[in-house]
């Protein structure tokens, strides 16, 4: 079952970074949070998949009995997924108000900090 | 030594540094008088090297050791022998009437704290640079001359020339310290130690070394840098821009001096071989033609010391080059006769601008009755630059003479350079110094009186002292000459100066020849100025034209470069990103053979064993179904709302599988996330205008899909890869262990949030705590003051939009109703006016009368 | 989105959420929960509110401004850890006290008090941000 996982992450990131070749801002978004969630499933996976079996020592006793689910690759992720979120939330905000700004959520038309015609740099001390 | 005196001589490295950065406070407190106050200094440390002498001259050497980093075996070391106190004494003493002189040249100027300031650094970084024994020592206090130089020479920043003289003067002295760097790791290489004192007679070490040529060239490349050799001498007159006090300093006694230190103190064991011998005579001889002729060129009488200082670095390297125990003895006494008559003139000269307005030789005359003190001591530095008997130079041309008269011809042409050198270089002097005082008085663009007492006493005390050593010249040659000698000829050097001047011997005569030659020179000044500035307009390019060339040429090229990478198309730099992840996947799965752990080896049952087909339950394939379904709902949904839902979708499925195979935690978090991104979403969808479809012309369309599945593929591989690996499970084992003995808590996992990693934890929280308040930020500040209209912003508009930027920037930094206010009243009237208004203008302006704190 | 249904039952889902949230946060050490999942929820029920309502009445019903209590949160999840510096021990050392109150004994602990601060900062810079999306440009911000 791990290599089916495995072939379900290719198919997140490779659309995740389909999505972020696009011009527009919002499909742009739209993979980066493909693409993070396609993460989040490679260090799950590369933690090792066990069914069913939380990572929780039953009541009573000093250490889990049998084979529990890998903890240390899910303390990572649950951060990840939280802060993934505050920095999509933060994209978001962005791009909400480069179009206010821009009038634009084509990245081609984005132009401001490098001007298609930049001017030379000055050939003085 | 005891510590005691290995403090006190870091302490004279180190005091001016002090002394500095105390300065401009200094200054505020003692303002007509900083100059003299801040003396104190150099003045002390002056004298605590005299005190040195006597050790010196009785132990050879004093070293001094304080630990610098004790962790690399680095330690500031440093090492007084002759050559480095008479280089220390010349600096501290110089230095002493400098920021005397400086405190009276720039009197009332704004800036004269600072300048002080930098001229101490400049002291600080020469003295440690002339005493340091470790050679890493030597290349930082090499390098802070530099700096420190180029603050000097830029001080005046707001003339385009003396920004240009000091980045020339940076970058030509900072490719001799590159090179610096690497001749002193050589010789660290090749001999196993960083001390100049352990060097000497380790001279077959170097010497003998197949890399010999490559450390000859390092050490001869920052050396010529540093003291303006031809063809690297340009930046020397430049560096004129510089105010007149640092030129006195910086570019005649001192920090041109640094390359003839530096060859000096390697002629033990670099020194004596053929290249050298050859390399140094050469281009010192050159150069010392060169500065001379240089100088008679000119009008400016600063540039005319500039060029003939060129001229006098020349002839100590040509000196060194002989490196015969005559030829060092005449280096040592021209250096400290140089020194004092070069810096004296300089001094002279700003008197004179500072007095009478200007430094143009042909504007000015007969300044000897309105100035008779400056004459005075212009006449005292005069006769030294001319080599008359009563001062110090005189010996200095006797002994470089001698032993030259020889059947050779090597020795009969540097004899013949050396008298034509020395004859220019009078000439100059007579010129510099009868032309403004004596002959028809002229109109000056200030009515010229007598220089102040600080102005006057640096050229006066240092032509006295010219006069004095030539004076005491047997005292000289036992306490200045034979230990300096001794040091650099590491063999001991007696000293044979007297006043006895015996008039048979030839040398004496070759003297005169010298002086002779001089007068003509003086007498044809005009007409060898005018034939020289013809050769100089028929040449059309001189080196500092080709260094612009070259300047430019970088600017121009890092420029075309800077295009070429930020072309500012955004899909461009991802797929230059995401192809370079591709090849990272790639290349070492297949060319480096990663992917053999996936392939079926001899049993072929591996293949089903390891995918372990079997194993997925019905229910589990329907989430891998719905994730997929999910994203290709994304790709292909008609409208925004679709692809909205569809992100739901796959989320959920992500949030399914981490239930499924024992992730409760994430699960619940991924699934609130996902709740929370759909709101989100929906909420600032619902305000945009957005182009519905993906429009990617066919070849994007075909570019994007290979990458993306060639990067999707990449990941599937490696992850298969390491899933065909062993995991190491030490870190999980020891949470799965102590989670509930000794951290009280079952949930494995937020116990290794909360208690394990609990500082990751407040780091990332405090992440989260930045990503909201900056998200509150760009929602708070008042809607962008409309950079551009268009949305393609023609190239025009761009010097327009410069001034906007810090619209934005103030309101993000306070978004207080204070600054939403003014925000708004400010830029209104001039704004550009927008070619298509932002849609939600209005809103905007209603919003900010209404905000709570507007009233305050 | 503004149905009578909707609004009528948002104060009962939002409550419910709520002291759901709080329940999630304080189980979290030894059931699956804990202060991210809690946080979370309880800004999902902001959300809700937030729609139900309108951001401004949302804002006023919690009396501090979300991204203070976020700022709140990240320091007491930071002096959690200084009061090990009491014992004598590292940074955020945990600390157990057992408090037997008629008969059970009530754990309290500073990775309790941390992730009460992670809950915090979760909720207050979420909530922050919905409402600010969902409150219209005209409103305060």
């Amino acid at each position: 079952m791990d290599y089916v996982i495995a072939a379900l992450v290719g198919c997140f990131v490779a659309l995740g970074i389909y999505m972020l070749l696009s011009r527009s801002l919002i499909r742009m978004l739209l993979g980066i949070i493909v693409l993070g969630n396609g993460v989040n499933l490679l260090i799950f996976t590369a933690g090792r998949l066990t069914r069913e079996i939380a990572p929780i020592v039953p009541r009573g006793l000093d250490t889990p009995a049998g084979a529990i689910a890998n903890p240390l690759p899910q303390a990572l992720i649950l951060t990840a997924i939280v802060i993934g979120f505050a920095m999509f939330c933060f994209l978001l905000v962005l791009a909400y108000r480069t179009y206010q700004a821009l009038d634009a959520d084509n990245t081609d038309t984005m132009r401001v900090a490098e001007p298609e015609h930049a001017p030379n740099p000055p050939l003085s001390y | 030594m005891g510590p005691d005196i290995d403090a006190s001589i870091a302490l004279v490295a180190i005091a001016p540094f002090v002394a500095a950065a105390l300065a401009p406070l200094i200054h505020r407190f003692t303002k007509p008088l900083s100059g003299w106050v801040l003396a104190l200094v150099p003045a002390a440390i002056f004298v605590f090297l005299v005190t040195l002498i006597e050790p010196v001259l009785a132990t050879g050497a004093i070293p001094a050791r304080i630990g610098w980093v004790p962790a690399y075996g680095l330690d500031l070391s440093f090492f007084i022998d002759g050559l480095s106190l008479t280089f220390a004494l010349t600096i501290s003493g110089i230095g002493t009437l400098i920021v005397i002189y400086s405190g009276a040249y720039l009197a009332g100027h704004p800036h004269l704290g600072r300048f002080l300031a930098f001229l101490l650094a400049f002291m600080g970084a020469m003295l440690g640079l002339v005493l340091a024994d470790n050679m890493l020592g030597l290349f930082v206090f090499w390098e802070l001359t530099a700096i420190t130089s180029f603050l000097l020479i830029g001080f005046d920043a707001v003339r385009a020339a003396a920004r240009r003289g000091a980045i020339q003067a940076l970058v030509i002295t900072n490719i001799g310290g590159m090179a610096l760097l690497a001749g002193v790791i050589l010789v660290q290489q090749l001999t196993g130690t960083w001390e100049l004192s352990e060097l000497r007679g380790m001279e077959d070490a170097v010497r003998g070394h197949g890399l010999y040529g490559l450390v000859l060239a390092c050490f001869i490349i920052a050396a010529f840098t540093k003291s303006a050799q031809f063809p690297l001498h340009f930046w020397l007159p430049n560096a004129m821009e510089a105010p007149t006090p640092v030129s006195a300093f910086l570019h005649s006694a001192t920090m041109v001096q640094a390359g003839v230190y530096l060859l000096a103190r390697a002629t033990p064991w670099l020194g004596g071989t053929v290249a050298w011998t050859t390399i140094l005579v050469c281009f010192g001889g050159v150069t010392l033609i060169w500065g001379a002729l240089g100088s008679l060129r000119q009008t400016d009488l600063k540039q005319m010391l500039a060029q003939s200082t060129i001229a006098s670095l020349g002839l100590l390297v040509l000196l060194i080059g002989l490196g015969t125990q005559t030829a060092i003895a005449g280096m040592v006494i021209y250096f400290v006769a140089h020194a004092l008559y070069k810096a004296g003139l300089f001094m002279v000269v700003g008197a004179i601008d500072h007095e009478a307005g200007t430094r143009e030789i042909t504007a000015l005359g007969g300044l000897s009755g309105k100035m008779p003190v400056t004459f005075a001591a212009a006449i005292l530095a005069g006769l030294s630059m001319f080599g008359l008997p009563p001062a110090i130079a005189f010996f200095a041309k006797e002994e470089m003479y001698l032993n030259l008269l020889s059947p050779h011809w090597q020795d009969l042409s540097v004899l013949a350079v050396l008298i034509a050198g020395n004859a220019l270089l009078a000439a100059v002097g007579a010129l510099v110094v009868i032309k403004p005082f004596l002959g028809p008085a002229m109109p000056t663009p200030k009515s010229a009186h007598e220089a102040s007492v600080g102005l006057l006493a640096g050229p006066v005390i240092l032509g006295l002292a010219g006069i004095a050593t030539a004076l005491l010249v047997g005292w000289f040659g036992h306490t200045v000459l034979e230990p300096a000698a001794t040091a650099i000829l590491n063999e001991p050097v007696e000293s044979h100066l007297t006043w006895a001047i015996d008039f048979t011997k030839p040398v004496v005569w070759l003297s005169v020849a010298t002086w002779v030659l001089a007068g003509l020179v003086y007498r044809y000044a005009t007409t060898i100025r005018t034939l020289l500035r013809r050769f100089e307009t028929r040449l059309g390019w001189t080196a500092d034209t080709v260094f612009d060339a070259v300047m430019f040429g970088l600017i121009r090229f890092s420029g075309s470069v800077t295009r070429v990478l930020h072309h500012g198309r955004l899909e461009l730099y991802l797929v230059t990103v995401f192809s370079l992840m591709a090849l990272a996947l790639m290349v070492p799965l297949f060319a480096l053979g990663g992917i053999n752990a996936l392939l079926p080896t001899a049993e072929l049952g591996n293949w089903a064993a390891q995918l372990r087909w079997p194993h997925l339950a019905p229910y589990e394939w329907g989430v891998i179904i719905l994730a997929l379904a999910g994203l290709g709902a994304i790709v292909a949904a008609p409208n925004r709302l679709y692809s909205i839902l569809a992100l739901g979708v796959q989320g959920t499925a992500v949030a399914l599988i981490f239930l499924l195979f024992g992730a409760p935690d994430l699960a619940f978090t991924q699934l609130m996330v996902e709740i929370l991104s759909v709101v989100i979403l929906a909420l600032v969808m619902t305000r945009l205008n957005l182009d519905e479809r993906d429009h990617r012309p066919f070849e994007d369309w075909a570019r994007d899909g290979t990458l993306a599945l060639v990067c999707g593929a990449g990941v599937s591989l490696l992850l298969m890869v390491v899933l065909s690996g062993t995991l190491d499970t030490r870190l999980s084992d020891f949470f799965i262990a102590t989670s509930v003995p000794i951290a009280h808590g079952a949930n494995i996992v937020n116990v290794i949030l909360v208690d394990f990693r609990g500082f990751d934890t407040l780091g990332e929280i405090s992440v989260l705590m930045a990503a909201g308040i900056s998200i509150m930020v760009l929602l708070r500040s008042r809607r962008a003051p409309v950079a551009v209209g268009s949305p393609v912003p023609p190239a025009p508009i761009a010097p327009k939009i410069k001034p906007e930027p810090t619209q934005p920037a103030r309101a993000a930094a306070a978004p207080s109703a204070k600054s939403t206010v003014k925000g708004r009243a400010k830029p209104a009237p001039k704004k550009p006016a927008p070619k298509k208004p932002a849609p939600k203008k209005p809103a905007s302006e209603k919003q900010a009368p209404k905000s709570p704190s507007s009233v305050a | 989105m503004n149905t009578v249904i909707f609004r009528t039952i948002a104060p009962l889902i939002v409550s419910t959420m709520l002291v759901f949230s709080v329940y999630v946060c304080l189980r979290g050490h030894n059931e699956p929960g804990g202060g991210f999942i809690g946080g979370l929820i309880a800004a999902s029920a902001i959300a809700v509110l937030g729609m139900a309502s309108s951001a401004a009445e949302v804002r006023r019903a919690l009396r501090f401004d979300p991204l203070s209590i976020a700022g709140f949160g990240v320091l007491l999840a930071g002096s959690s850890g200084m009061l090990s510096i009491f014992n004598g021990n590292p940074f955020l050392t945990s600390i157990w006290l057992y408090l037997d109150i008629a008969g059970s004994v009530v754990p309290l602990s500073t990775p309790m008090l941390f992730d009460i601060g992670v809950y915090l900062v979760v909720f207050g810079t979420l909530a922050s941000v919905v409402l600010a999306l969902e409150s219209e440009d005209g409103e305060n911000l």
